[in-house]
């Protein structure tokens, strides 16, 4: 174990790299930075947040995690494990504990088979390699008992994906997920595609089942409102690297970074009064490509208080107040 | 709103899709008016039936499957539903352009910027190629793209998603139309880059007179831009009215539901969000009742008989709910 007993993920580190252009034989290959040097933790039981733009890296850290793309470097140490490490067999075997849930609940549901189907296929697999110890039966009752317990009555057991609407699908991808009793939930935008009357009812079974079975999530999502709805804890990416973390209170109240500031102040509040009253932080220019790694503030070309250093050296996350990190030179007391 | 003109009128405007399983009232009598400069809010969810009515409006339902079969769209006076080919053609594009959601589809890959930009002014302004390049760059400046002069030769795979937005702004915007159709025009864009967009919208039209239709799913967005609102749901407009009186007072339940389920990131949020509970109705053959109310806490036994009237109130919202009609 490691040597904090609650802390059940440890990314150290995290960069993926992924090659790029037609030399994959030359020797000064070209690479897309899009994991860059991420170090979160994540407590047994909580719910970190991960927010930013789309291309930031928030799946391919997820991706990272879950070992689905092999690391280029750095750490990921899940109970006291690092998984980098880890032959497939054990992965295997570590992955019972860790389950993801997809963004799109039409490209992650196999659309040949039935409901039933899909939310025992962990189980299935497992089972097979005896790796679970479970009848066949057992399996077909935990089926029935997940789906109720997500919300989908158990007649639809032998419907196909195609018959159910987008936030029943989501319901079957997260009773996928919990099949094998999982410590750890990646969850990857999982409300973003569904309609707002039915985004609530996601995040409430989310919160409902974390409680019920002693949860961890990392929490994707582009909505801030519903990252702080949500979490516990929120870290902000941009570009490859987080930027800032504090608890979601903290985060909502005080943003530190130039870029969380921009965020929040742009995010459209459902209220039209506050809505004029608002001062908006527009930033300008887009998100750049993520093609070069840079000597200094990967914020600098947007950020409206930029200084030489920024340009210079980069901002290491440093501890401001209790447990709010930020990476930005203004906040530089040295 | 300072100006009271009324330039698009619909009323009661019916589109329905003839498919295998029967037929789907996409849209079953919705009608408003839009002022000249207003900014008018479409918001729903997916099905509601907010795209096809936009469409309707232009006439560019596809057909078959679909057809209107009632209703008037009336543009200053005239309805485009029962106007020739040709002549609607003078109008689309000119008097009332179109944005969509993702800016790619909408873009023809092989064509530079220029290329489309300009063959849309000279269609619609009898301008020579050189005085419609001239006004495409102008128009690209206006909608804030550096370098509009090089960027103009360039395709469309080489600007960003924002930009791509822009470029349609651009393109919609340059014939001076009187009427702009935005459909989901930020959905697919960061909150940053949404942020930007929507600026540069409301500013740009706000300029030139231009009178707004957007269609969106987030309330945020409607809060923010629109001057009235429509709030629509399974085909119908179940609420319409000024977007401070809306958000302030909502009165339709399925209105006051879905505010109510938003998380605000303004406020201290509840351990649950509130919830409609149960999913959208499938608008196959709907029964001619209150199509929410097997979602609504509050409903009673005439919602499961006959579709609500639309109730008007001082302010000018109109609700469609038995709660609010006098007699059943």
């Amino acid at each position: 174990m490691s040597e904090n007993d609650t802390t059940l993920l440890d990314v150290r580190d995290l960069k993926m790299h992924f090659p790029v252009g037609r030399a994959w034989r030359a020797k000064n290959k070209s690479y897309i930075y899009a994991v860059d040097g991420v170090n979160f933790k994540i407590k047994r039981g909580e719910t970190l947040g991960l927010v930013g733009e789309s291309g930031c890296g928030k799946s391919t850290t997820v991706r990272a995690v879950a070992q689905l793309y092999k690391p280029t470097g750095g750490e990921v140490m899940f109970k006291g494990q690092d998984l980098t490490k880890l032959k497939p067999a054990e992965m295997l075997k570590t992955r019972m504990n860790m389950q993801m849930v997809f963004q799109d609940p039409y490209a992650s549901l196999n659309p040949r088979m039935t409901a039933g189907e899909i939310i025992g296929e962990p189980m299935e697999i497992y089972r097979k390699r005896h790796m679970l110890d479970k009848s066949k039966e057992e399996c077909e009752e935990r089926v029935e008992m997940l789906m109720e317990r997500v919300g989908l009555s158990r007649f639809f057991k032998n419907r196909y994906p195609h018959e159910f609407s987008g936030g029943q699908r989501q319901r079957i991808g997260i009773a996928r997920a919990l099949a094998l009793r999982p410590e750890l939930m990646l969850c990857d935008e999982p409300v973003s595609a569904l309609d707002v009357s039915i985004q609530s009812q996601i995040l409430n079974l989310f919160k409902d089942l974390q409680q019920e079975f002693g949860l961890t999530y990392l929490f994707i999502a582009h909505d801030l409102a519903v990252i702080q709805y949500i979490s516990d804890r929120v870290a902000v990416m941009y570009l490859g690297v987080i930027v800032e973390t504090s608890k979601a209170k903290d985060l909502y109240k005080k943003p530190l970074h130039p870029y969380t500031q921009a965020l929040l102040s742009a995010a459209p509040i459902p209220d039209p009064k506050i809505e004029a009253k608002r001062q908006r932080i527009i930033l300008t220019g887009d998100v750049p490509s993520p093609d070069k790694q840079r000597p200094g503030c990967y914020f600098y070309d947007r950020c409206w208080k930029h200084m030489d250093k920024c340009l210079k050296c980069r901002p290491q996350l440093t501890e401001i107040e209790d447990g709010h990190e930020v990476a930005c030179f203004l906040y530089d007391k040295g | 709103m300072a100006n009271e003109e009324v330039i698009l009128q619909v009323k009661n405007l019916q589109t329905y899709f003839m498919v295998d399983e029967g037929i789907v009232k996409a849209v079953d009598g919705v009608s408003f008016d839009l002022h000249k400069g207003e900014t008018l809010g479409i918001v729903g969810e997916s099905g509601s039936g907010k795209s096809v009515t936009n469409l309707s409006i232009i006439n560019l339902i596809p057909n078959p499957p679909g057809k209107i079969v009632g209703g008037e769209v009336l543009f200053r006076g005239k309805d485009l539903l029962k106007m020739p080919q040709d002549e609607i053609r003078q109008i689309r594009g000119n008097k009332i352009s179109m944005i969509f959601q993702d800016p790619m589809t909408s873009l023809n890959p092989y064509l530079k910027v220029s290329t489309q930009m300009v063959e849309t002014i000279m269609l619609h302004q009898k301008l020579d190629k050189k005085a419609a390049k001239e006004k495409a760059i102008e128009m690209l400046m206006l909608a804030g793209i550096p370098a509009p002069e090089k960027r103009i030769d360039q395709y469309p795979h080489q600007f960003s998603g924002g930009m791509r937005q822009r470029v349609m702004i651009a393109m919609g915007l340059s014939c001076n139309p009187e009427i702009l159709i935005a459909d989901e025009p930020t959905s697919a864009l960061d909150v940053t880059i949404q942020a930007q967009i929507l600026e540069l919208m409301s500013d740009l039209t706000k300029r030139l007179g231009t009178a707004v239709i957007l269609i969106t799913h987030s309330l945020g967005v409607v809060a923010g831009t629109c001057d009235t609102i429509c709030v629509m749901y399974a085909g119908r407009i179940v609420e319409r009215g000024r977007t401070a009186d809306i958000f302030e007072n909502p009165r339709h339940p399925y209105t006051q539901g879905l505010i109510r389920s938003v998380p605000r990131i303004d406020k201290e949020n509840a351990y649950r969000l509130y919830s409609i509970q149960g999913q959208p109705p499938n608008v196959i053959d709907l029964p001619d009742c209150c199509p929410f109310y097997p979602r609504c806490d509050r409903a009673m036994d005439i919602c499961k008989k006959k579709y609500p009237v639309s109730v008007k109130a001082e302010n000018g919202s109109a609700v469609s709910c038995w709660l609010y009609a006098e007699e059943h």
